[in-house]
């Protein structure tokens, strides 16, 4: 139970991320028609740039410069490439950022070297937040901290879970990010703008307002969302050249499963991966051991063993596609989506 | 879009002699490059030519952009490899210069599974799904190595069976020919798709939708359709992968592969029929060459891809058919002093990049060798300065020269363009 728990609070930290993630794609998708398929690349450069800032000036400080580098570079990639071939259409608008993609992976090998790097949670936010104390016969517990060693010592017996701080730490960041992009979209004159250039372009040109800086600005927003995620999952995970590519089919998977362009199915489907790829990973449940279980188990040399053989698990990383085809064959549209390409 | 073949009447010669070149091309390569690199470089041209021009099936005729076309062809190589297995221990009794339409058959087949989920969708969708789909089978041969072979992937030997005719395809010539014969056949096929009612419509999927389905066609099945037919030559240019190198390793389904044929067959010209076979030729070239070559290649090709889908969205094959105008007309020699300077100055900041690039690397990764490094037969100190000024000054007037002769020949360019103007009403007039 204290387990479950636990990597429900990992799942959410993890689905939020996908969020900020997936939130700045589904923004830069709605607004300029654009799949940005360097969304990733961005979230890399976050990543890359709060581990050089952090060696000199701090965490903190990264925290907020390096996301805004990384806005500052989309903006520019937009104003000087991405709009220039905007005229062609929306494959070439997709293709030129994908070529993008191939230039930020060999430019960070090149700055940062092809191997992971050493970008470290920091002192203030490491150890454990709280734990989770299932004492025998008393029922569960909540401990602040890494728990009494009287009660989760080694000796005592009783199964404890340690939540760490930099989860909660990054679960709330995301919430904040999230709740005044939120607050920017639906209460200030800024985000009543954008709104209307989301919908009705020509008509908020032809009252002045300088649409293609809009976007501009939304796309920047975007990256910088992207590189905000960077700076938190970067240390959470592994900062590596490849972190790009690793979650950038998961971030689109996320879209379609949502609804292309919902943001609100979007933070649905955000969530749902992220719980469903924490739990996963601890099912170790296969086909074949269940038909074991109920009495009719599979042999070595049946054809199909080593299909069945595959434990939950093992399967973790193909579940979120699997979801997709899932989702394509019910539900076309996605989970809230409304538009039917 | 106006008619991109010609045709002559009563017979059409242009079209004839284009195939007989082609042919005559696959023909004599291999006498012209003899040495092993050049064979095994031409040996995986034919096969890089089917799985581009299947692949162009999609981007260019159908405007499906897919983030996952090895999963075709990769999963052709490993069921021919596995059928080469079958062969080689006496169960199953097909000629090894058949293997590849097993292969053909497993791309169909995949296709017509993955397809069905793929094709639900058009554009943006249509990208993101193929990605899935693509991560998914990836992701998948590494859970099931009972397949795919895990880490060593699945060896094979492609001298079993009987010789038909004495081809035992051991030499390393008779692969080549046996992948020049399936690659003109597959291109003369993938060509005559065009000309059906079904590449017609295919075409007009990609520039219509909506108007396609009012006439009363279903853009979905016309799109599963095409997707199709690309999986079952993208399964061909599997199997003769795997007949070819004798092995197949799990990257062939990966997402690089994927990204390369598309980045290739963008560059050669996705608007044209034969663009895919320019772009898969430098695929190879590419891939052999340059990577031996630098080891900042896939920066280049970055770079030059973006470039490309920003001033030339056409490819290599539309500046190629562009100029091809301008020679019809006569107008070629009035460009080519802004030609000759534009090529001076690209090659300049070229240089500048390629110098600053791999001193960047060299100072990252061969940090033991010392400062010094070779470029071009001339050695640059990377700790000094000398070579950092000069190649920032390289690039600086590069870039500014190059400004200047852009502009001349954007103006010139466009001067040319109204004079054929000119010409063609000049003509319609007579």
């Amino acid at each position: 139970m204290e387990t479950f728990f636990v990597f429900f609070l990992n799942g959410i930290s993890y689905g939020l991320l996908l969020f900020m993630l997936s939130s700045g794609l589904t923004l830069i998708f709605s607004m300029m028609g654009v799949l940005n398929f360097a969304h990733t690349s961005f979230y890399m450069m976050g990543a890359y740039f709060a581990y050089a800032l952090a060696g000199t000036l701090g965490f903190f400080p990264a925290l907020i410069i390096a996301p805004l580098l990384v806005g500052l570079l989309g903006a520019a990639f937009e104003r000087y490439s991405l709009r220039k071939v905007h005229v062609y259409g929306h494959v070439p608008e997709l293709l030129v950022t994908f070529g993008l993609s191939y230039v930020v992976l060999e430019v960070v090998r090149l700055v940062w070297g092809p191997a992971n790097v050493d970008y470290r949670v920091p002192e203030s936010l490491s150890g454990p937040l709280f734990t989770l104390a299932n004492v025998k016969g008393q029922g569960l517990s909540w401990l602040a901290g890494a728990g009494d060693a009287a009660i989760c010592g080694p000796a005592s017996g009783n199964s404890c879970t340690q939540f760490p701080i930099y989860r909660g730490f990054m679960a709330l960041v995301a919430l904040f990010m999230l709740g005044s992009l939120w607050l920017l979209l639906t209460r200030t004159r800024i985000g009543l703008i954008i709104q209307a250039a989301l919908t009705h372009p020509d008509t908020t040109q032809a009252l002045g307002h300088n649409v293609p800086r809009v976007m501009m600005g939304v796309f920047g927003g975007g990256c910088a969302l992207a590189g905000l995620a960077g700076v938190i999952g970067g240390n959470a995970f592994v900062t590596e050249p490849n972190m790009a590519a690793s979650v950038g089919a998961i971030i689109f998977v996320v879209v379609v499963v949502g609804g292309m362009g919902s943001l609100a199915g979007a933070f649905l489907a955000s969530l749902l991966i992220g719980l469903i790829q924490t739990f996963a990973v601890v099912i170790d449940v296969s086909a074949a051991s269940v038909m074991q279980n109920l009495g009719s188990p599979v042999g070595f040399d049946h054809w199909a063993y080593p299909l069945l053989k595959i434990s939950v698990s093992q399967m973790a990383p193909i579940l979120p596609y699997l979801l997709l085809v899932l989702i394509l064959i019910f539900r076309p549209k996605g989970l809230l989506g409304t538009r039917e390409e | 879009m106006s008619a991109n073949t010609y045709s002559f009447r009563p017979y059409n010669v242009g079209r004839f002699v284009l195939w007989s070149l082609f042919a005559l091309v696959l023909l004599v390569a291999p006498k012209l490059f003899t040495s092993s690199l050049a064979m095994t470089m031409l040996t995986q041209m034919g096969i890089a030519i089917i799985v581009c021009l299947s692949y162009n099936m999609l981007l260019g005729q159908g405007g499906m952009l897919s983030f996952g076309h090895a999963v075709y062809s990769g999963l052709g190589a490993f069921a021919a490899i596995h059928t080469l297995n079958k062969v080689g221990a006496g169960e199953w009794a097909i000629p090894v210069m058949l293997i590849p339409i097993v292969g053909g058959i497993a791309g169909l087949l995949v296709a017509v599974l993955l397809g069905a989920v793929s094709t639900k969708k058009s554009g943006n969708t249509f990208a993101m799904i193929t990605l899935g789909v693509g991560e998914l089978v990836w992701s998948m041969s590494l859970m099931l190595p009972e397949f795919f072979g895990g880490e060593g992937g699945v060896s094979s030997n492609r001298v079993v069976g009987t010789p038909f005719l004495g081809l035992t395809f051991g030499p390393q010539i008779q692969v080549y020919y046996l992948i020049a014969v399936y690659c003109f056949i597959c291109t003369a096929l993938m060509f005559a798709f065009t000309q059906t009612p079904l590449g017609r419509m295919l075409n007009a999927v990609r520039d219509n939708p909506e108007r396609v389905e009012f006439i009363g066609y279903d853009t979905q099945r016309v799109r599963y359709f095409a997707f199709m037919i690309a999986g079952f030559f993208a399964g061909i240019a599997g199997g003769l992968y795997a007949v070819n190198f004798e092995i197949v390793t799990a990257e062939v389904v990966g997402a690089q592969r994927s990204g390369a044929y598309l980045l290739f067959t963008f560059l050669g010209g996705s608007l044209f029929f034969f663009g895919p076979i320019i772009g898969a030729v430098l695929l190879v070239l590419a891939s052999v060459l340059l990577s031996e070559l630098t080891k900042a290649w896939l920066l280049y090709l970055g770079l030059v891809f973006l470039l490309m889908v920003m001033y030339a969205p056409g490819g290599i094959a539309s500046l190629l058919m562009m100029n091809m105008r301008l020679a019809a007309y006569g107008f070629l020699r009035r460009l080519w002093t802004s030609y000759l300077a534009l090529a001076g100055t690209s090659l300049t900041v070229l240089t500048a990049v390629a110098v600053i690039v791999e001193m960047v690397y060299h100072i990252k990764l061969n940090e033991a060798l010392g400062p010094q490094m070779s470029f071009a037969g001339v050695m640059l100190d990377t700790r000094g300065t000398d070579a950092w000024v000069g190649a920032l000054l390289l690039l600086a007037t590069g870039v500014g020269l190059f400004e200047v002769s852009r502009r001349q020949f954007v103006r010139h360019w466009g001067q040319v363009q109204e004079d054929i103007e000119a010409e063609i009403q000049r003509r319609e007039g007579l």
